[in-house]
């Protein structure tokens, strides 16, 4: 090594001109959280908070099948079915049999791998284009990053319905 | 209180260190993970560097036993999270050979299939070697690769976010394919991206490669010879950097490698850098290189385009026959095995994953022994460990 490598200035100057080159460029960070990325831009495959989508009369469609409990590897997905009441009709206009009663998602126990989607049948849990912070930030109540116990990540069938106004980035079996 | 003591007696002419216990990590910025290391050092000298593991042990295997083949793979997902579409893909390969050693069970995975994963395999493998780079640059001080590599690596992960929605646990690559056909307009960002990239890497060697500070820091430092790599059972970047021509992709060729024109790097001696090979530069290196071979294979695809037809193959029920099956395929990281047990039942009686990552660190101790705690650094950033994949 001669005198000047051992100065180790080139090294420096180099690497400095590098960094220099790139001061007037654009800049490609986020100022998360104030501004993270839009939602708007995620495409429809995302796989965030799940919905449970309505169909045509405002009914939830889901028929209580069970297939999305049974595909989910982390075992977080409870249903109870139920008769379905009164009046709730099927596509082709004949009484519907079940509804789930009860229909709750342990978000501590989601790995987000979208297989409940895939199993479903009748297209009844989608996934949208929001991740878990992003959901707390904007339905929580004031103070709240995330969930302040266990409890609240429970997601409960209402819950899961009134998720059907976030825009629609659900994960399609045949996009 | 003691009498004062003549000042001679107070400066020894020898100074004599007792030996020190030091817990490095395990959390520790450069651990990669959470890793501890009991260290023995004397003064600044390592007598001897044990390695600590099992913070990050989910049980995977023996979860595994639990449930079917398909709920696995998001699970092998989180094994090496860096580089999670080759760990779904070393999976899935395991449970297609497995499959196909009854008749008629499994069809083969379709052409585009292939393709795809193809593709994303070696964009996951940029993407690891780029986070690998400059988190190594970070560990040895300096800063600025680090974050030119995580805006490169970020727009890696925004396409692997489009064509299969997630950022970091893919779930992609399925047994007998691929989850999903690209979406419009992807092929078209991939060209793009590459075209961006390919340039960029000469950037890096210009920034970190050619570095003298970092050439200081690592060449010639912990170095591991074939010998010795060999006997560790040490795979991947680590062992190429050793100077041995082994690469799966090649020499036991899977999928359609074989298809693909492109060179295996591997380490030598640079006498006016003062490099030798198996020394941390050279480990480093490989990695760089292996990048542009990445960037070649990827442009072979764009060139010929994907070709038609499904991308998953039609399989009733993924339920291979009884049997076992050892299978491994190439990860940036080294050779991943999976061997798995079958009664032919839905559900694995038994599935080890053999992980590059918990070779190489077997290595550590004996690398760094008589090197200097900063060296401990450079040695762990060169054989790019995930902590996840070790401790499973
Ligand atoms: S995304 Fe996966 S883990 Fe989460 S509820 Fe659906 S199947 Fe279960
Ligand atoms: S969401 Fe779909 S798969 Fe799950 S119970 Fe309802 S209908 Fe069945």
């Amino acid at each position: 090594m001669s005198f000047w490598d051992r100065l180790y200035l080139p090294g420096l100057i180099k690497g400095m001109l590098t960094t220099l080159k790139h001061i007037p460029k654009k800049k490609f960070t986020y100022q998360y959280p104030e501004d993270p990325r839009s939602v708007e831009e995620r495409n429809d495959r995302y796989r965030g908070v799940h919905k449970l989508p309505l169909d045509p009369e405002g009914n939830v469609k889901c028929v209580a099948c069970f297939m999305c409990a049974t595909a989910c590897p982390a075992d977080c997905i409870t249903i109870q079915g139920g008769p379905a009441p009164e009046g709730w009709k099927t596509k082709e206009g004949y009484q519907r049999e079940k509804y789930p009663e009860v229909f709750e998602i342990n978000m501590l126990r989601c790995i987000f791998c979208g297989y409940c989607v895939e199993a479903c049948p009748e297209d009844a849990i989608q996934m949208t284009g929001i991740t878990l912070p992003q959901y707390f930030r904007e339905r929580q109540t004031e103070g709240e990053v995330l969930g302040g116990s266990r409890k609240d990540f429970i997601f409960d069938r209402d819950m899961l319905i009134d998720n059907n106004d976030i825009p629609e980035q659900g994960l399609h079996p045949n996009s | 209180m003691a009498a004062p003591q003549p000042e001679s007696k107070i400066i020894e002419l020898k100074p004599f260190t007792d030996e020190m216990i030091v817990s490095m990590g395990p959390q520790h910025p450069s651990t990669h993970g959470v890793l501890r290391l009991e260290l023995k050092l004397d003064g600044e000298v390592v007598r001897d560097a044990i390695p600590h593991i099992g913070y990050l042990h989910r049980c995977f295997e023996k979860h595994s036993e639990n449930l079917n083949y398909q709920q696995i793979i998001p699970f092998t997902d989180r094994m090496d999270y860096i580089a999670a579409m080759n760990m779904n893909w070393g999976f899935c390969l395991a449970v297609e050979q497995l499959m196909a050693k009854e008749e008629g069970k499994f069809p083969g995975v379709p052409e585009r299939g292939e393709y795809l994963r193809i593709l994303i395999g070696e964009l996951n493998r940029i993407g690891s070697h780029l986070l690998s780079f400059g988190t190594y640059g970070m560990d040895i001080g300096a800063f600025t690769p680090f974050l030119y590599a995580f805006r490169d690596r970020e727009k890696i992960l925004l396409l692997f976010e489009k064509i299969c929605g997630a950022r970091l646990t893919y779930n992609y690559i399925r047994v007998g394919g691929v989850s999903r056909d690209t979406p419009p307009g992807f092929m078209d960002e991939v060209k793009e991206f590459i075209d961006y990239f390919e340039p960029q890497i000469d950037v890096y060697n210009s920034l970190l490669t050619a570095n003298r500070i970092f050439i200081e820091r690592t060449a010639n430092v912990a170095v591991m010879d074939a010998e010795m790599a060999i006997n560790y059972g040490i795979t991947g970047p680590n062992l190429r950097g050793a100077g041995l021509q082994w690469d799966l992709r090649k020499d036991e060729t899977y999928s359609i490698y074989d298809r693909f024109d492109f060179d295996v790097p591997v380490g030598r001696d640079i006498p006016e850098l003062g490099v030798v090979s198996g020394d941390c530069w050279n480990r480093y290196k490989v990695r760089m290189d292996e990048m542009k071979e990445s960037v070649r294979i990827i442009r072979q695809i764009l060139e010929s385009g994907l070709p038609d037809g499904p991308v998953q193959a039609e399989l009733k029920a993924v339920r291979p026959p009884k049997g076992e099956i050892f299978s491994r395929s190439e990860a940036p990281r080294g050779e991943l095995g999976f061997y798995i047990v079958s009664d032919g039942t839905p559900k694995p009686v038994r599935v080890k994953a053999k992980s590059p990552c918990f070779t190489a660190l077997s290595a550590l101790q004996e690398l760094s022994r008589g090197l200097m705690v900063a060296d401990i650094i450079a040695i762990i950033g060169s054989i790019d460990i995930v902590m996840g994949e070790v401790d499973r």
